[in-house]
């Protein structure tokens, strides 16, 4: 096969920019096709739930790339149109608008959307009721911030419902500018799964000392009188009444537009070790699937910084042709979170330890950095107000190091 | 080239320290990038380069002139 010379990059977040510009710096000059289906040029979302939210960033600050940038890209730009569906024989990726765009090589980086629950409308079939939100998008953080400060349920009662990283930080910026917030929760310490137990209970003590009521239950359902959401029901029976709900209950990939491309969608769109999902098809971001060469096992890794340094391989491999020398994407999965003014950051998998080993400063100081052990392996690591010690823990979670440290 | 870095838009990832060390640090208490060096020498400008194009938060920018 020869060197591609029309690639269409699907997506155009983080992960679709962040490819499109590692194509053009890698030297590639082909036709740059990059699809979105949201109106705003490339932004960055974490900002959503935390600077966004609380009004202390305009949307503008939200913007990867200006549009100087951007025209230096010299891309076939198609925003506010979402692909429907990927023709591999043909080579084509049909657009909503029913225009085609004919590429010899697509990267897949649609991402995720939110789950609903019942009752709540999904995109197309249904409208959710008024009041009722999911936080994914610009438009949707601008949405619930207008229900939280303008209007009749200005300064009510937020339900957020869910208890991850998402729902955490907007239940921690939400009161922050005067909501009234219950946070429903389905385990004691919410958060430990992906933070470990540690740092979640710190953080569950934040919550609860700035005043949100932390509620244990699931969610089976929204509930809505006249088109405007009153609560949601839980599993026990009971109701749960609010102003305004917030569902923060995990994403789905957006991979509906796959369906019959033959591709696998299993989870994410399925990839091998390189980030192939077929011959002249690659995925990065949210969207993507890949099997973790230390345990094997597909993994798909819904964090920013995951989409761009999977981005940057899958635009080197995609580069280096069938016949290159093409590499395993090996990452070492970093996250963040905001809440309280305090900055949590992780590597690996801290939420899979069984023990927490500091080894700097402690939990009760709000300033630390701890290896997360598992079987006597280091497989996560976390820490506050610690990036240097953290940092310094990063390699070992690469390796899988033992732990204790063998002696040097 | 001259390097610019967007402190309020930093996630404190520390890639770019890992990329180029000589260029960037962060402040200890929130990871916050430092930049150490603003017109690094020509031996470093891929390393920036890398650094630039592997930060997550997009709060580097390079002025190549």
């Amino acid at each position: 096969m020869t060197a591609p010379r029309r690639i269409a990059v699907v997506g155009a977040g983080a992960a679709g920019l962040h490819t499109a510009e590692a194509l053009r710096r890698a030297g590639y000059d082909g036709r740059l096709t990059l699809v979105g289906d949201e109106e705003e040029p490339p932004y960055d979302r974490p900002p959503l739930s935390k600077h966004l939210l609380s009004g202390q960033w305009q949307p503008d600050r939200l913007t990867l790339r200006d549009p100087r940038a951007l025209d230096e890209l010299r891309l076939d730009l198609r925003l506010g149109v979402r692909a429907r569906r990927l023709d591999r024989r043909a080579r084509t990726v049909h657009l909503a608008d029913g225009r085609e765009v004919p590429c010899d090589a697509v990267v897949i980086a649609t991402g995720v959307r939110p789950r609903r629950l019942p009752g709540a409308g999904t995109p197309g079939d249904g409208t959710p009721p008024a009041g009722a939100h999911v936080l994914r998008t610009l438009a949707d953080a601008l949405a619930l911030r207008a229900d939280l400060c303008e209007g009749p349920r200005a300064g009510g009662r937020l339900l957020v419902v869910g208890g991850g990283l998402l729902g955490a930080e907007a239940a921690a910026t939400a009161v922050g500018i005067g909501a009234e917030v219950t946070w429903l929760v389905s385990t004691d310490t919410p958060l430990a799964a992906v933070l470990g137990t540690e740092t979640a209970a710190l953080l569950t003590g934040l919550h609860r000392g700035h005043g949100v009521r932390i509620h244990r239950g699931t969610a089976t359902g929204l509930l809505s009188r006249g088109g405007r959401a009153t609560g949601v029901r839980l599993a026990d029976g009971t109701d749960l009444a609010a102003d305004t709900v917030l569902t923060a209950i995990g994403s789905e990939p957006a991979t509906e537009w796959l369906a019959d491309s033959g591709l696998g969608l299993d989870g994410g769109v399925v990839c091998d070790a390189r980030c192939a999902a077929g011959p002249g098809v690659w995925a990065a971001g949210d969207a993507a699937c890949w099997p973790d060469p230390r345990t094997g096992r597909h993994r798909r890794l819904e964090q920013r910084t995951n989409a761009t340094e999977q981005a940057l391989h899958v635009a080197r491999n995609l580069l280096a042709g069938p016949d290159g020398t093409t590499e395993v994407y090996t990452p070492v999965p970093y996250l963040w979170t905001d809440q309280y003014g305090l900055r949590v950051q992780a590597f690996g998998s801290p939420g899979a330890a069984d023990r927490f080993e500091p080894v700097d400063g402690s939990p009760e100081e709000h300033r630390f950095a701890a290896a997360c052990v598992r079987d006597g392996r280091v497989v996560g690591a976390v820490g506050i107000a610690s990036a240097r010690a953290l940092r310094g823990l990063r390699a070992q979670v690469a390796a899988h190091a033992p732990w204790p440290p063998e002696p040097a | 080239m001259l390097v610019h870095i967007d402190q309020d838009k930093c996630c404190g990832a520390g890639h770019c320290v890992v990329a180029a060390p000589e260029v960037f640090d962060q402040r200890d208490e929130d990871g916050i990038v430092l930049l150490l060096d603003a017109r690094p020498p020509a031996d470093l400008h891929q390393a920036v380069q890398d650094a630039a194009a592997v930060c997550p938060a997009a709060a580097i920018r390079l002025d190549l002139a």
